[in-house]
């Protein structure tokens, strides 16, 4: 049972991950090249850009890793990575469902997908919205610390505002919500960067865009998924 | 618990058992693609994290 349920939800989402997959390399992945071009770096993979307090070790060790070579073998390592994260996004939706015993159906799945859009994209946006290689940016764990920290809040309280009415619950879900922000993200050192605003624009909207799609199609396909397949998992 | 529907219907400690399964499944897949410095890690999945607005370098 545990099988079918897990295989149902990583099918679901490798399947929003495939096409994502494909609005990535219509939509984001040129500009993401064309990102590249202007760091400092000749490297393609270099991307140590003035203001990133990132390590140089850090970049020493990237420029002599493995990377997929610019053309199929990144779309390849795209492809699969994405297929990858919609799996993971599937499984997680699927398992808090199990846990609070909240159903994902065909009915309600494309909500719980907007609701991951909301915690996962949107809330963390607002901080650190999507960027381009080669844009100045904060310490890399604070920000990844920062990053789920939010996506954890923002679900938590799109929990309480979808199961309770007491005012209690709804007041604790705004603290939740507004707490990262209170907090703040950690924030670049500066805004200089060689990178053309209106392209880092254009791909914030794009990516934020797409993951709208992305995460859609995860709560869609899983809807259908675990109705076809695990339905019985909530028959108690 | 009610045998209404089938015999393949989870107990409560049943459903809690998958959803920790999921949970882990998905957070170990979430931090390969999406977290993890390794070198290796962050080429292949380079755009992806971009795409999904991971923090990446």
């Amino acid at each position: 049972m545990i099988g079918r349920v897990l295989l149902a939800a990583l099918l679901a989402g490798i399947a929003a991950g495939l096409i994502m997959g494909i609005i990535l390399h219509v939509r984001l992945t040129p500009l993401i090249l064309e990102a590249e071009t202007y760091e400092t770096g000749g490297h393609s993979h270099d991307h140590a850009a003035d203001g990133t307090t990132a390590t140089t070790e850090e970049h020493t060790h990237e420029a002599e890793a493995w990377a997929p070579a610019d053309g199929w073998q990144r779309t390849l390592a795209t492809t699969a990575t994405q297929a990858m994260a919609g799996a993971a996004f599937a499984a997680i939706l699927a398992g808090i469902s199990l846990l609070t015993g909240l159903p994902i159906t065909r009915e309600n799945g494309v909500i719980w997908g907007l609701c991951g859009f909301l915690a996962a994209t949107v809330a963390p946006a607002a901080g650190l919205p999507p960027e381009l290689p080669g844009m100045p940016a904060g310490d890399l764990l604070a920000r990844q610390v920062w990053w789920v920290g939010t996506i954890i809040a923002t679900g938590a309280a799109l929990y309480l505002i979808a199961t309770r009415r007491e005012t209690w619950a709804l007041a604790l879900a705004i603290f939740f919500i507004g707490l990262p922000h209170i907090i703040g993200a950690p924030a670049p050192v500066t805004h200089v960067s060689a990178v053309p605003p209106n392209l880092a624009a254009t791909f914030a909207a794009n990516a934020i865009a797409a993951n709208a799609i992305f995460w859609s199609l995860i709560g869609i396909f899983l809807g259908l998924a675990l109705n076809r397949y695990a339905k019985d998992a909530y028959a108690t | 618990m009610t045998a209404r529907t089938n015999s393949a219907s989870l107990s409560i400690s049943q459903r809690v058992a998958a959803g920790l399964t999921l949970l882990f499944v998905g957070a170990t897949l979430f931090f390969a693609v999406g977290l993890s410095s390794m070198a290796v890690a962050h080429n292949t999945a380079h755009d992806t994290r971009h795409s999904i607005g991971f923090p990446c370098h």
